[in-house]
Order: C-alpha cells, then sequence, then structure tokens
C-alpha cells in the first residue's frame, strides 16, 4: 500500500484562517450522553485514531497524477457505527457515479452531505436503502454493511432493509389518500397490528404536524402546502419506526418557514433515529449536522468527519475552497 | 436612436414599412422582419385548419342527422324489445312488434364478455411490461409487434378466431368465441393505452412506497394500479366501443345475421348468458336489414343504427365520466 502523500504538499491546507462570516454551528453535542445500545463494541485492535494522517491509498484518476485521497476508514470509530461503507462504487452504465467511498455513519446523529451538483450524493444516499435497484443501469461494487451484515448480499431483502432504512426524497410525494392512510401505509404493509390510532398520532406528532392535521386526518395528504406535505412524508417514513432515516435535500422545495420547521425537526429525530442528509445549503449542514461528508466532482468523498472541524479547519484545499464559495 | 440605425435594420423589411417610420411616431417602427405579412400568412393558416375541422364536423353532422331524419319514429319500446321479422308491417306501430332485440342483448353480452377478458389480459400484459419487465431487447421487440398488430385488419383477427376458438378449441360459433376473438383485436390497443397510463404514474410515487418497505407487488397494487386506473378504464371503454361496431370478425366466426332469440338461457328461473350458444350483434342485424329488397326496411336499419350509436355514446361518456371523476381529485 503506498503511503499517503504528505499533507505538505497540499500547501493551503491547514489552519488557515477563515471568513469571518462563514456559518459556524453552535457547538452542541448531540445527545451526547445519551446511553447507547452496545450493538457492536468496538474491537480492541482498532485503535480509534483522530485526524491523525494514515494509510490511504491514493486514487489516481486524471493520468496518473495523484489527487486528494478520500479518507481511510480507520480514521473513523466502528463503535456506533449503524452503516459502514467498503469500497463501495456506483457505475451508471460505462460512466462511474462514485469512487471506492469508505465511510462509517454513526447511530443517532446526523451525518450532512454535501457536494457540488452532480458529484454523487443522492447516488451515495440511494445505495443505503438499495434505492439503486430500481435503476436499471446502477451497478453497485464494494461493500455496504447496516450493523455488520452486507446489504448488497445476496440473501438479503432490499424490502427487508428498507424497513430499517427509511427515505424521505426531495420532493414531497404524499399518496393520494388521506393524511391518516399516509402515515398508517408502512406499518399496514408490514403487518402491524397493534394500536394503529396512536401510532398515526405519535408519527405525525414526532414530525411536528399533528397539532396543524388533528382534525383533518381523513382529508387528502395533497390538500396540504408543500412544507405541510414534506413534514407528512417524515411523519410516513418515521411511523414503522426504522433506525435510519435518509433524506435528500428534504427542504429544498421549501419556503425559508417550512425550512426552518424541518430543521428543527431533524435535530429532533436525531435523538431516536440515525438521520443521514443531502443538502446543497451549507450553513444548513453546519447548523443541523454532527458530521459532514463532502464529495467532490467525479464521485469522490474527499473528506469525512466533525461537522465542526470541517466548516472551521477542512484537511483538503478543494474542499476548502468548495466550502468558502470559490467553486461549486 | 439615429433615423439612419433605424434605416439600417429595416432596410431588409421591403418598401412598405417607409410610410410607418415616416411620421416617427411608432414605437415600434424599427421593428424589422414584415411582421404584418407574417401575421396574415398565419390567419390564413388558421383559415385552413379551421376548415378542416369543419369538413370533419360537418360530416358527422350530416351523417348523424340523416340516420337521424330516416329513423325519426320507427325507434320505439317495441322495436328495443322484440325480434326481428322479414315483414315490415311488424315493424309499423300497433304492429305485431319486431326489432332489434337479440342483436341488442348480444352486442351487450359480447361487449361484457369482452371487457372483463382484456381487461385482466391487456392490464395483466401491460404491469408486465412496464413494471416488471427489465429493458431488453425482447422487451422492445415485444412492445413494437403490440403496436404493429393494432393495425392489422380486423378480418385477420376474424380469421384468426376462426382457426383457433371456433375450431381447434372447439366452441364454435358461439358468444365466447365472438368475445375472444373481439378481444384478440382490441387487446393491442388496451396493452398500449394500459401502458401509457401506468408510465404516466410519476416514479416518485413508486419510490414513496419502496421507501417505507413496500414489495414490488404492494407497490403496484397499493399505488401504480390505484393511480393508473381511472386512464387504464378510459383507453379499454374507447378500445370497447370500437369492438362493438365491429363486424367482419363476428362474420368469421359465424355469429348469425339475424337471430330471433337473444343468447341467454333460462338457469334455475335466472337469465344467464348462454356462453356456447350462437348469437346476432347488432352490426350484422342492421347490415341485413340494409340488404332486404323493400325500401322501408331502410328506416328499420337506420332504427338500430340510433340503437348502436346510442349504446356507443353511453359507453364514451361513461369514460369520460370516470376520466372527470378521477382527475378532479
Ligand atoms: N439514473 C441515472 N442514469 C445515469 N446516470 C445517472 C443516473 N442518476 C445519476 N446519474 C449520474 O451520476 C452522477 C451523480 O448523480 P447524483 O444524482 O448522485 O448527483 P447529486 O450529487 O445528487 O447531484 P444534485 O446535487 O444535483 O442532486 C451524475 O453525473 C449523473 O449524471
Ligand atoms: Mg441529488
Amino acid at each position: 500500500m503506498p503511503e499517503k502523500q504528505p499533507t505538505a504538499d497540499e500547501p493551503h491546507t491547514a489552519n488557515e484562517p477563515h471568513a469571518a462570516n462563514e456559518p459556524r454551528r453552535a457547538h452542541e453535542p448531540h445527545a451526547a450522553n445519551e446511553p447507547r445500545p452496545a450493538h457492536e463494541p468496538r474491537r480492541a485492535h482498532e485503535p480509534r485514531r483522530a485526524h491523525e494522517p494514515t494509510a490511504t491509498e491514493p486514487i489516481r484518476t486524471d493520468g496518473g497524477r495523484v489527487t486528494e485521497a478520500t479518507p481511510s476508514i480507520q480514521e473513523i470509530p466502528e463503535a456506533d457505527t449503524v452503516i459502514e461503507s467498503k469500497d463501495l462504487t456506483v457505475h451508471y452504465g460505462d460512466v462511474q457515479a462514485l469512487q471506492p467511498v469508505n465511510v462509517r455513519l454513526p447511530e443517532r446523529e446526523v451525518t450532512a452531505i454535501i457536494g457540488p451538483s452532480g458529484c454523487g450524493k443522492s447516488t451515495f444516499l440511494r445505495c443505503l436503502n438499495r434505492m439503486n435497484d430500481m435503476v436499471d443501469a446502477a451497478r453497485v461494487g464494494g461493500e455496504l454493511r447496516f450493523r455488520g451484515k452486507n446489504v448488497y448480499d445476496g440473501d438479503v431483502d432490499p424490502v427487508a432493509l428498507r424497513r430499517r432504512v427509511g427515505m424521505v426524497f426531495q420532493k414531497p410525494n404524499p399518496f393520494p389518500k388521506s393524511i391518516y392512510d399516509n402515515v398508517a401505509y408502512g406499518l399496514k404493509i408490514q403487518g402491524f397490528d397493534g394500536d394503529m390510532d396512536a401510532r398515526v398520532e405519535e408519527a405525525l406528532r414526532g414530525a411536528a404536524l399533528w397539532n396543524e392535521v388533528s382534525d383533518q386526518l381523513d382529508s387528502s395528504g395533497l390538500a396540504l402546502s408543500g412544507g405541510q406535505q414534506q413534514r407528512l412524508c417524515i411523519a410516513r417514513a418515521i411511523a414503522p419506526d426504522p433506525e435510519v432515516i435518509l433524506m435528500d435535500e428534504p427542504a429544498s422545495a421549501l419556503d425559508p418557514v417550512a425550512t426552518a420547521k424541518v430543521e428543527d425537526l431533524i435535530d429532533e429525530l436525531a435523538e431516536q433515529y440515525t438521520v443521514v442528509i443531502v443538502t446543497h445549503n451549507m450553513q444548513q449542514a453546519a447548523r443541523i449536522s454532527d458530521k459532514t461528508a463532502v464529495f467532490l466532482t467525479g464521485g469522490k468523498l474527499v473528506e469525512f468527519g466533525d461537522t465542526d472541524r470541517i466548516f472551521e479547519n477542512p484537511e483538503n484545499q478543494r474542499v476548502e475552497d468548495y466550502i468558502t464559495g470559490k467553486f461549486g | 436612436m439615429t433615423g439612419s440605425e433605424r434605416d439600417g435594420r429595416g432596410s431588409d423589411g421591403g418598401g412598405e414599412d417607409e410610410g410607418v417610420r415616416a411620421d416617427g411616431g411608432d414605437p415600434f417602427a424599427s421593428v424589422g422582419g414584415n411582421i404584418e405579412r407574417k401575421q396574415r400568412l398565419g390567419r390564413v393558416f388558421v383559415g385552413i385548419c379551421f376548415a378542416s375541422t369543419l369538413v370533419g364536423i360537418v360530416a358527422l353532422v350530416a351523417l348523424i342527422g340523416d340516420v337521424l331524419y330516416e329513423a325519426w319514429g320507427w325507434v320505439t319500446l317495441d322495436f328495443l324489445t322484440y325480434p326481428p321479422s322479414r315483414f315490415i308491417e311488424n315493424y309499423y306501430p300497433g304492429g305485431r312488434g319486431a326489432g332489434i332485440y337479440p342483436a341488442l342483448v348480444g352486442s351487450i353480452l359480447l361487449i361484457a364478455l369482452t371487457a372483463v377478458f382484456t381487461m385482466f389480459i391487456g392490464v395483466g400484459a401491460a404491469i408486465y411490461l412496464e413494471e416488471y419487465a427489465a429493458e431488453s431487447r425482447l422487451k422492445s421487440f415485444i412492445e413494437a409487434n403490440i403496436a404493429n398488430l393494432a393495425g392489422v385488419p380486423s378480418i385477420v383477427y376474424g380469421l384468426l378466431g376462426l382457426a383457433v376458438f371456433v375450431r381447434a378449441v372447439g366452441f364454435g360459433e358461439s358468444l365466447l368465441a365472438g368475445a375472444l376473438t373481439l378481444t384478440l383485436l382490441i387487446l393491442p390497443i388496451v396493452i398500449v393505452s394500459a401502458q401509457e397510463a401506468l408510465r404516466a404514474v410519476p416514479d416518485s410515487q413508486r419510490e414513496a412506497a419502496y421507501g417505507v418497505g413496500a414489495t414490488d407487488w404492494e407497490v403496484v397494487r397499493d399505488v401504480v394500479l390505484p393511480a393508473a386506473l381511472p386512464g387504464i378504464m378510459t383507453g379499454t371503454i374507447l378500445s370497447l366501443s370500437r369492438a362493438i361496431g365491429e363486424t367482419a370478425p363476428l362474420i368469421m366466426v359465424g355469429a348469425a345475421t339475424s337471430m330471433f332469440v337473444a343468447p341467454v338461457r333460462e338457469v334455475g328461473g335466472v337469465p344467464v348468458p348462454d356462453l356456447f350458444g350462437s348469437f346476432a350483434a347488432m352490426p350484422m342485424q342492421i347490415f341485413d336489414w340494409a340488404r332486404l329488397p323493400e325500401a322501408e326496411f331502410q328506416h328499420v336499419a337506420a332504427a338500430g343504427i340510433v340503437v348502436l350509436l346510442t349504446v356507443l355514446l353511453l359507453m364514451n361518456v361513461t369514460a369520460i365520466l370516470i376520466r372527470n371523476k378521477y382527475e378532479t381529485r
């Protein structure tokens, strides 16, 4: 395995003072002291390494010139990991949309995925619940482990995976059914036979929508405003109580007020769920996420780490340029 | 802006612009390109299009007007409830009563059976092609052939029905054989229109269902079919209204030109369609009347056409109602 390029090769990388108006997240460690279920105790021989440079494989793309390497998976603690990707790649036909991605997504935290348009954010997100199965042209390589199990193994039913990993889409897409039926749908097909009314109410409360719709549960979900529809979709996603919620630019079709509501909601969701959110909005990523993954053009995961660290002190020059708005 | 600038731009516009520009008061004077002449050309084009529309409408109105005029006074309750007769006196008001009854019942049963068959087979095929079959050469080949089948003359389907249903399968010259033949005839159109309806269901709806852990079947059953059903129904009904007027394939499978009883049997006092009995259908009954030498039978034939067109109209209205009902929701 070749040596990692020393950071000195990238002259502008570290510790450059940032523009003063850069968005910064008030440091509030998310549910930091919450007891976590010990799903996967960290193995002793795998030390938790912070940001110390590690053996990473430089990825040669343009004619042998070494560009930035993706973060190595060892940098990320394994404990509390819900989803782990190992050399995950995606091809659309002959076009590679995702260079090998190695990352671990921590439990009950918000991970934001940012990067310029077309860099593969949605593609990566849709790998996490095998939504790419629906795209005929998409081919996935490498491994994606959910609680240690590679979900692309032959014996994994994507339907079962999606019951653990729910999804909220860019455009609100409620069914043309009543609000109640929208929320109850996931439970119904999963064979839930308990108190449906209670679960629907719980989900709608969880999505901060209950107060607005409690007296019109029988009216059509399509009759709601865009922001309400998106929260209805969030309620629909959390009603079956998944472990992970994927969101692909959930606020991009919403006005600022509705966006703020959805953002608050994501904050609350992180107490119970692992949230992975794609966003184009840097401030939003800084506000709501604990971890940030930066993809850059070509489908490369260039940097992953604590949101505060990435926004204050990115290791990679191009990430810094992107975050400060110099390109992308 | 100076005048010379305008001249530079307007010069290719021809002489007639000159006068407009002269008074200098028109802010659009410098807009060249002979707009006025183009507009006139546009109006001529609209005129031609309108005339084309008129030809169609006038022809239709004249046709219907003529039929209605011929049939005036001949479409009576007796006409709807009595079997046909060779004697014109029986069709007169106050006569012994004669009419279209067996053919009317035959046509309705034929269409009802055809509707059941096409709904299942056509929608099934469309769902398979749209929702399950992977994009492949074979799929494109099948789809291209279905589209081609839609253009095959109906008499060919008649021959096929005769060979397969009447002879090979042994249904004989029966209602069932007729319905199956008509099913084959309209199946391509039903499949194509159902595919279009399925394709019109946005992928975001499918993803929403997959996202909460629905299986392929649940997505089709709960999301895709309900959304596509109005479109599927409209397409099917419109195809059926083509089938109800078909004569050629029915001649081939041996529908009777003129029957005196409807293809209905009593089973324990309840009338049920006689699937294996012979039957008459309205288009052939009308043809039979039109062939008769007495001039007055032309009125009877016209009355038959009015009944046929009414059934057709009712079917189309149903299709429109279904579409409107679901579209406004
Ligand atoms: N269904 C598809 N078929 C072929 N290529 C695709 C498909 N979906 C995405 N791609 C390609 O993969 C690349 C990554 O797309 P992706 O949608 O993941 O980008 P993104 O980061 O989500 O962009 P955006 O921010 O604009 O949503 C793009 O170059 C795109 O053209
Ligand atoms: Mg995207």
